[in-house]
Formats: C-alpha cells, structure tokens, sequence
C-alpha cells in the first residue's frame, strides 16, 4: 500500500468512528424526544380510538382494550354527534364567529404595530408599553365589567358582541407580536421606499404586509383556533341560545344534565378539530417561522 | 441644472453635532465624494440631502431650490442604500419599477427606462429574479438601477461598494465612473475608503468630526493638504510626521529632527521663514524616498541615515519600516534595494515634496 492508501483508509476509518459517535452521542436525544412526543399524543390517541368504540364498551374497559381481539369498532358515536339537532347550524355559527374574530383583530393591530414601529408620534413608547403590559389581565376579570356593558348596549347573544369581545382579547398579543416583527424590518427599506415616492399608506401596504406574511399566518392560527376551541367566552357573551352558538356549546350540551351521554363526546370532539387541523396543516411552515419571528434575524 | 448648495448646514442629534457649519457646493454634473472615517458625518451629510434627516440650522439647495421642507420624495433625488435596500419580495423588475409605478409614470414609459437601465447595467438577464437569487455584485447592479430608472436630478450613494469583495470592488468602482459621464448627472458618494474617492471623484471633500477639513480635486488634496489629518488621510501608506524644529539662518533653513537635519528648498523657504526656531511637524510620504543608489541627486542636505526594522517586498516595490533615533516609519523604495532588517542605510529624500505643518494648528506652511 502507497502512503496515501494508507493515510486514505485511515482517513475513512476515522470518518466512519466519527458518524457512528455521532449516532450514539444523538441516539438518547431521539429517545427522549420520542418519548415526551408519545407522553404528549396518548390522550389524543385515547380519545381518537374511544370515539370509534361502542359507548357502553368506553363505558366499562379502557380505551388501550379495543387493540385486543374481538375488534369492536363503529362510527356510531359520530353518526349521533353529526345527526344532533343544530350541529350543521351550530358549525356555520362556529365560522360565522370565528372569521371575523380573526381578521378584525388582526386588521387592527397590523395598524397598530406600523404606527408602533414606524411612525413618530409622542408617547409612543409609553403606549406601547401599556397595550403589552394588557397581556397581563386575566380574560375572566373582564367577564363580568364587559358583560354589564354588553347589556346595556344590546350586544349580549349577538355576533357583533362576540365579534369585539374576541378582538379586544386578542389584540395586545397581535399588537406586541407584529410591531415585533415589524421592528426587525431593515430601517433602509423604509428610507429606500419614502424616497421611491411611497406615503406611509403605500408602504404598508406594499412592503409591510408582503414582508410580514410568516407573522401575519402565525397570528391568523393563533387567533382563530383560541376563537374557535373557544367555550367560555362564547357561553358567556352569547348565552345558551342554540341559534348563534357555535360548536363548542353545542357539543357540551350534548352530555345530558345529569353528566350522562358523555361518550358522544369524543367523536364530537374529532369533528370539531377537523377545521382548525386544516388550517394549521396547510399554513404550518408559517407557523413555525411565525412563531420564530424576532427572535432571530432572517 | 442640478446643483446642491450646503449653506452653513449644521445637524446636531441631541448634544452631538454630526455636521458642524459646512458649507460646500456640489456643482453640475460633478462627482463629489465625501470622505472621512466612521464618525465624521459623512453620511449625516447625505441624508440631510435626501431629507432623512432634518436640518437643525443652514439651508439645503438642490438647482437653486431650497429643500429643508421638501418631503424627500419631491426633492428629485435617487439613493443607493449601502444594504441596497432593494424589495425582498418582488422581482428584479418591478424593484426597478417600483418608484415609477407610485409616480403614475406610464407602462410603457417604464418599460422603456427599466429596459435601458438594465441594459446600460447588464442586468438584462436577471430581471425576473427575486433579490434573494442574485449574487452582492448583481444586487448592487439593481440598486444602482433602481436609482437610473427614476432619472433624478442628483445620485446620492451611500459606501455602494462596501458590501462587495475586494476584487468586484475595484470593477465596480470603474463601471460607476463610466456610468456618471455616460449619464452626465451630479452624484454625491459617501465613502470611508481614500482609494475610492481618489479614484471616482471629481472632487473630494474631506470630513472629520463633523467639520470639512478640505474640498479639491484628488491631486491637490494628494500633493497640497491643508493639515494633517487630510494629509495623513489621504495616500496609503500614510504619510509620515517627525516632530522637527526650523533652524539655521534666513538664507539657509534646515529642518531639525534631532536624529536628522534636512535643508528647506528654495521654493518653501519663504513659507517657512517665520517659523525659524519654532517648533513644526515635518511630513514627507513614503514615495518620496528613495536608496541613496538610485537617487541622481544625494547631497549632504537631503540624505538621512536610517536603520532597517522590517523589509516588505510588494513586487513592484518594496516596504521599508526605518528607524531614525526612536522613531519609526514607512518608506516606498525601489524593488531593487538589497536591504537586510537591521542593516544601515542611507535614505535620500525628495524635499521639493516635503510639508512642514504648524505643531499647534496642525495646518500646513508649505
């Protein structure tokens, strides 16, 4: 063998030791995260496998039970859930809410963030500080204030209500991301873009916003799962009445008065995570950089 | 045409001043650089050019018009950003459009300006392209596209070439002197590199805390600087000071370092005259030395005895770090010296190219 054979065959020997270090080094990393990610799914994997079980079997034996033969499983518990009274209703409502409660809170704090970040204006700062130091406020201290309020104006049980408690609840943290964001946008661009002829008005709209799409996607997530997983608020603000509830009061009130019933539950669970896993699914890369944003450059 | 007037501008930010009282005019169609290390208000001076920042005395005037409250859009002015500044999220073409498309200039008036810039900048090619696929050289290209496209009255760039490495710096520094008599349109160029703005301007100011020290062409900054600063600033490496007095007779000045002693030339003399027995700063350049072999007009006047430090050969030349009594400095002498650290030798000096600067004011007699 030539020297350099020799010093070549070491050389992947030594590559070699290195990658297998390497594996082994990373190995119990992997396991643990594994493990935190199974302990973290089983209630979900739980209440997934109890829906498509007959209710007197979720019943009397857990759920781990139905991997053992005889296999009994059946869409019973979805057939009842879809076929209850104002279900379809109740659906229509859940978006009829949450849309709204997304955009305009959103819509108004991507303003509020520009105005924060990028527009001289006395106390600004001190504003700021304000609307952040909100996140604070517990929501269920605001219930009862707000709900005096509501009445007296006739908001109570209706969309427009429900609509602006939302946005209210949901703007300090729209407000503190984005400016956020916002912030870390090169100062140059701006400068380049007032000298290019834009009015603040054209930059917002023609270089924030574009710019902003990953924080903007983020926050729409953010937002409308919290409005649509939402039942206190709503049961609160709108009331029992089943023609503006959305699905979260619907689906609680499927379990009868004395706790009963409430097997039903599990498969009307899954219906009504449907929507929202399509949307965290289908903009998830946003979310994880969303989630990112400001903390790193780029 | 597009002049820009500084009529005793000062920009003060809180209690530091970043532009003291200049005053300077940039005349039509000339490329003027401000030069000057980080700090000096160099930059500062341009914004206030382009209204990003405001004046807290003085006027500015572009073509005879006073601008200090002139929104920075209506000022006719284009900007090359150092970061270039171009938008991440649209394409070559429409960041050369941009600025037009906001002054409802008509599509095919657009098209015909963002073709021909591209053209001019060989960027052709590349005008679908997001930024984020273009090399620093091709992102510089837009940037300085973006500024062609809008025609302004006056360029104002920003250290454009700072981001780039070493060699499309020296490529690009040309391509932008061809670009101005091609273009024929005044630029304002901000840089902290001396090479730069000896290279590309037509005139070069020279700024240093906030206040300009020089304004002239780069041969006169080079051969004539008015202190120190400009004159060690300017030129690479630098110029080189010894702490001297002026001594003999008024017919007969020498300067007096203590480890040498020069003769003042004919031609300084009467400069230096009333200086005689006062304390001074003796400046000579590294160029303006040479091996006492090679010299053709060694004399005892002229002639200084030195110790070799360090040897530097470059190729073309060579450097020489040389000690007389304890103080060291640079020489530029011919690639045929044969010298060994620590040698002795005798270095000839070329006087008619001294300076001598007043040890207080430090500005130049000579």
């Amino acid at each position: 063998m030539t020297t350099a054979a020799i010093a070549q065959a070491r050389e992947r020997e030594a590559s070699l030791s290195a990658r297998l270090a390497r594996a082994l080094s990373q190995g119990p990393l992997h396991v643990v995260v594994l493990l935190i990610c199974a302990v973290w799914l089983l209630p979900s994997v739980g209440l997934l496998v109890s829906s498509f079980r007959p209710a007197r079997l979720v019943a009397s034996t857990g759920w781990w039970t139905a991997f053992t033969p005889p296999f009994n499983f059946t869409l019973g518990m979805y057939r009842e859930a879809l076929s209850t009274s104002g279900m379809a209703q109740s659906f229509v409502n859940s978006l009829f809410i949450s849309i709204p409660s997304t955009v305009i809170p959103i819509m108004i704090a991507a303003f509020a963030a520009y105005a924060f970040a990028w527009m001289k204006f006395p106390g600004r700062d001190l504003l700021f500080v304000i609307v952040v130091g909100l996140l604070v406020v517990p929501l269920q201290m605001t219930l009862i204030p707000v709900l005096r309020l509501f009445n007296a104006l006739g908001l109570t049980g209706t969309f427009l209500g429900i609509w602006l408690a939302h946005t209210g609840y949901g703007l300090p943290f729209a407000v503190y991301l984005l400016r956020n964001f916002f912030g870390a946008l090169p100062k140059d661009l701006f400068e380049s873009v007032y000298l290019d002829g834009a009015s603040p008005f054209t930059a917002f709209f023609w270089l924030v916003l574009p710019l902003s799409v990953p924080a903007l996607a983020s926050l729409v997530i953010f937002q409308f799962m919290w409005v649509w997983n939402d039942l206190l608020v709503a049961l609160i603000y709108l009331g029992g009445t089943p023609k503006v509830a959305p699905m979260t009061v619907t689906i609680s009130n499927l379990v009868n008065s004395l706790g009963g019933n409430w097997q039903v539950l599990t498969a009307a669970a899954f219906i009504s995570m449907l929507l929202p896993m399509l949307v965290f699914f289908s903009m998830q890369q946003y979310f994880v950089r969303g989630i990112l944003a400001g903390s790193v450059k780029g | 045409m597009a002049s820009v007037t500084f009529d005793h501008v000062t920009k003060r930010f809180g209690d530091v001043i970043a532009v003291n009282d200049l005053d300077l005019e940039v005349k039509d169609k000339e490329f003027l650089v401000l030069v000057g290390p980080s700090g000096c208000g160099k930059t500062t001076a341009l914004r206030l050019v382009a209204g990003l920042e405001e004046i807290t005395t003085g006027n500015v005037y572009i073509a005879d018009r006073l601008v200090n409250d002139v929104a920075p859009k209506d000022r006719d002015i284009a900007m090359v950003f150092q970061s270039y500044a171009l938008y991440p999220h649209m394409s070559v073409y429409d960041n050369l459009a941009f600025g037009l498309k906001l002054r409802k200039t008509p599509k095919k008036e657009i098209d015909r300006r963002v073709n021909e810039a591209a053209k001019i900048l060989g960027i052709e090619q590349l005008l679908d392209r997001k930024p984020k696929q273009l090399s620093g050289g091709q992102r510089q290209r837009v940037a300085l596209g973006r500024a062609i496209v809008r025609e302004p009255k006056v360029f104002l760039m920003d250290e454009p070439l700072s981001n780039l490495d070493a060699k499309l710096r020296v490529q690009t520094r040309a391509e932008i002197s061809k670009l101005h008599m091609r273009l024929q349109t005044t630029v304002i160029y901000v840089t902290h590199d001396q090479v730069e703005a000896m290279t590309m301007g037509s005139r070069i100011a020279v700024m240093k805390d906030g206040l300009l020290q020089q304004l002239d062409t780069p041969q006169n900054l080079y051969d004539r600087p008015t202190n120190m600063f400009v004159a060690g600033f300017i030129g690479s490496p630098a110029m080189n000071f010894f702490d001297a007095k002026i001594v003999g007779t008024t017919d007969e000045l020498y300067v007096d370092g203590s480890s040498f002693r020069v003769k003042v030339p004919d031609s300084k003399r009467p400069a230096v005259t009333r200086y005689l027995g006062k304390d001074v700063v003796f400046g000579i350049r590294p160029e303006d030395m040479y091996d006492r072999q090679f010299a053709t007009n060694a004399s005892l006047d002229n002639t200084v005895s030195v110790t070799v430090d360090v040897v530097e050969p470059m190729g073309s030349e060579i450097y020489l770090y040389l000690l007389t009594g304890a103080k060291s400095f640079v020489g530029r002498l011919d690639s045929r010296t044969q010298v060994r650290p620590g040698q002795q030798i005798d270095v000839v000096l070329d006087l008619e190219h001294m300076h001598i600067f007043d040890r207080e004011t430090q500005e130049a007699l000579v």
